[in-house]
């Protein structure tokens, strides 16, 4: 039974390639989602008509349906229409659109809160929509939506398993490999339970530090009421 | 004179250093409207809750009728079936109807069939004048038309006593009159109350004592006529006088 | 693992034929599902009461499980609980996976009940026990039932989660949908249909299921003006 805890060292340089690999999905995968996912909430809230349905539409979509199902569309069902990535690629990809479904909902949450009396005041003084929207909506929409946010790095973490599956040589691919070297499946995926419990937390404590450093004085008990 | 119906000696509460009463005295008679006064933090509100046992006190006694019932191993359930309490934020259960809400404790506490419980609980709403809207819920109430209810609820179990914890501060003025009325009747019917507000008028022409509580300690009391006109002291002179500035002496209550 | 019929195989095959194959294994999604909801609600529930009303020690270990079964992949725990349960009893893929789906979702579910309970107060439980019933009493008739009304949007989500989540039982070979797109689309090689059907036959599922659910919340709402 302690036999598991010395594939701590035994197998050191795997698990941390593994785990970079993880942690590269994860940034990936949140940096596309963020970008596409604050374009999403924006088509949201200030587009036309239509640009406001497809979004909706788009989050309906990857909300409603299995991140697998979504890998496994680009990475095996892409090909056929002549359209081949590699693995990671893949992987890069599917995270990142399902993470933007996700991030879209929690950004126009907050886009919603601040919104209608701050756009106000920033036309009255003259800026224009856009303006406003960069300048006053959204430096105070981002500091709002960052604790709910948080869940979504720390839920793309643990997302980021699945990609092992098409062979990506991430933590849980590796756990797999350890597995079958050592013939101690139980102990092995122990192994990998335990460094993302402690990559989570990690994440954690970084989010938290984060939001403390970017609060805004005096500025959540008064976005509380609203 | 009959034995008091409710007898406090030497009730302390604390929350940490922080004192909140000190060696209280109190005693009620039955039948008796007591109105409590005091500035905001005195321990008002504590003292209603230790009374009913919601919250513990430190030491001291309490005597509601023949029973000890800080003493260990009260049956603190069976206690609060005979005392009734109104909160300022009414505490109408929002999931439930009017009449539901004054149902509640007589089918699950006193026991009583659907049918008996329902005759009783539109009898009190008939009271307090709700009748008509025994099948609406809190959220489809006025302020003043919940806290009726929250009155005709604790009414229902027929408690010996009722407790009013500031039962108009949370509503808007016009609303106040009602909540007033229906407290008067009850203590022209003989209702034991005791009554913490600061309504000045309802204190004058209702109460049948007035205590003054301040800094955790009871002041003064006495009857409304030497309360407001010869207090014995200085302190409970200048509260009345500000209280009364602040809520508008006698024109207030007209309903 | 299903074996093609002859019939299937070959190019083209006409989009109904292929739906019906993939759709076959919503048995399964259903089981899982229908196994792993009500066992995570009535662990969830229970730990929720444990956690709120069982005083400090207890409110820590409930923590403790909390943090782990949440922060570790859902696919981790489903490998390592395959395993550990294979050891003793001979379970098949659906079984392992159902019943470490059911685990954790319990944590979630009790975060979720959890949340429920106390945003329902301590005054409501306070008028209850004036009225002079007994703090079980208080907490069945009057705490439970408001706690249950809040709990169904989250809830909601969760259920929608879970039967996205079942799609992971794929990597213990059941033959659910995945599986099944992933056979029929090779062997008909036309595997972007079958994992699109798939996709659909998912998105259909977790929309029908969050109508109901929307439908139940406006059912059991309680009139109100404010």
């Amino acid at each position: 039974m302690i036999a598991w805890l010395n594939y701590f060292s035994r197998f050191k340089t795997e698990l941390l390639q593994g785990s970079l690999i993880t942690l590269e999905l994860t940034a990936a995968g949140l940096l596309i989602g963020f970008v596409l996912g604050l374009g999403l909430a924006l088509a949201r809230s200030y587009g036309p008509r239509w640009l406001r349905g497809f979004a909706s539409a788009y989050i309906s979509v990857f909300r409603g349906t299995p991140l697998l199902v979504q890998l496994f569309i680009i990475y095996y069902g892409l090909p056929e229409m002549g359209i081949t990535l590699s693995q990671t690629v893949s992987a890069y990809l599917a995270l990142g659109l399902n993470s933007a479904a996700y991030q879209a909902e929690y950004l126009r949450g907050s886009i919603i809160a601040i919104g209608s009396s701050q756009m106000r005041a920033g036309r009255a003084i003259g800026l224009s929509r856009w303006q406003t929207i960069r300048f006053v909506i959204l430096p105070q929409a981002l500091r709002l939506a960052l604790p709910s946010w948080s869940n979504e790095p720390i839920s793309l973490l643990k997302t980021t398993a699945v990609v092992f599956l098409i062979a990506v040589q991430d933590l849980m691919a590796r756990g797999k490999r350890m597995a079958t070297k050592t013939y101690d499946p139980i102990g092995s995926y122990l192994v990998v339970a335990i460094i993302y419990l402690l990559m989570v937390f990690g994440l954690d404590a970084l989010l938290k530090f984060v939001e403390r450093k970017t609060r805004i004085p005096g500025f959540d008990a008064e976005v509380k009421k609203a | 004179m009959p034995e008091p119906i409710l007898r406090i000696r030497k009730l302390t509460k604390k929350y940490g250093d922080n004192v909140i009463f000190h060696d209280l005295d109190l005693d009620v008679n039955e039948g008796d409207t007591i109105v409590i006064i005091g500035p905001s933090g005195t321990g008002k509100s504590t003292l209603l809750r230790c009374i009913n046992l919601l919250t513990r006190s430190d030491s001291g006694q309490i005597w509601f009728g023949d029973k000890e019932i800080t003493a260990k191993g009260t049956n603190e359930d069976r206690v609060r079936q005979q005392i009734g309490m109104v909160f300022q934020n009414f505490l109408l259960f929002n999931h439930l109807s009017a009449l539901e809400n004054v149902k509640l404790g007589l089918i699950k506490v006193k026991h009583l069939s659907k049918a008996a419980a329902e005759a009783k609980a539109m009898e009190e709403l008939e009271r307090v004048g709700l009748a008509d809207w025994a099948g609406h819920y809190p959220g489809q109430l006025s302020g003043g038309q919940q806290q009726r209810v929250a009155i005709a609820r604790a009414l229902a179990m027929d408690p010996r006593i009722m407790l009013f914890d500031e039962p108009t501060s949370a509503l808007d003025p016009e609303l106040i009159g009602e909540v007033l009325e229906v407290m008067r009747s009850l203590a022209l019917d003989g209702m034991t109350m005791m009554v913490v507000t600061h309504e000045m008028g309802f204190a004058r022409e209702v109460a049948d004592r007035i205590v003054f509580m301040e800094k955790g300690s009871i002041v003064e009391e006495g009857s409304p006529i030497e309360m407001f006109n010869r207090p014995k002291f200085e302190r409970t002179r200048e509260f009345l006088w500000k209280i009364t500035e602040l809520y508008g002496a006698k024109d207030h209550d007209e309903t | 693992m299903p074996v093609i019929r002859q019939e299937l195989k070959g190019e083209n095959l006409d989009f109904l034929t292929l739906l019906r194959y993939i759709a076959s294994g919503t048995a399964y999604t259903f089981g899982v599902t229908v196994i792993a909801l009500p066992s995570g609600l009535l662990i969830g529930t229970l730990l929720a009461f444990l956690y709120v009303y069982g005083g400090k020690g207890i409110g820590k270990v409930m923590n403790v499980y909390s943090t782990v079964m949440r922060g570790i992949p859902p696919l981790v725990l489903l490998f390592l609980l395959y395993f550990v349960v294979s050891k003793g009893i001979n379970l098949s893929g659906f079984w392992a996976g159902s019943i470490s789906l059911g685990i954790v979702s319990s944590a979630y579910q009790m975060e979720i009940i959890r949340g429920a309970l106390l945003s329902v107060g301590n005054d409501q439980l306070m008028a209850a026990r004036a009225v002079g019933l007994s703090r079980r009493q208080a907490v069945i008739n009057i705490v439970l039932p408001q706690a249950l009304r809040l709990a169904i949007p989250p809830w909601s989500n969760e259920a929608a989660i879970i039967i996205k989540d079942s799609s992971l039982v794929y990597a213990l070979g059941v033959p659910e949908i995945l599986r099944r797109a992933q056979l029929i689309g090779a062997s008909t090689h036309q595997p972007l249909l079958a994992y699109l059907s798939a996709a659909l036959i998912y998105f259909v599922l977790v929309t029908v299921t969050n109508r109901l659910l929307n439908l139940l919340e406006k059912k059991l709402t309680v009139p109100s003006n404010h």
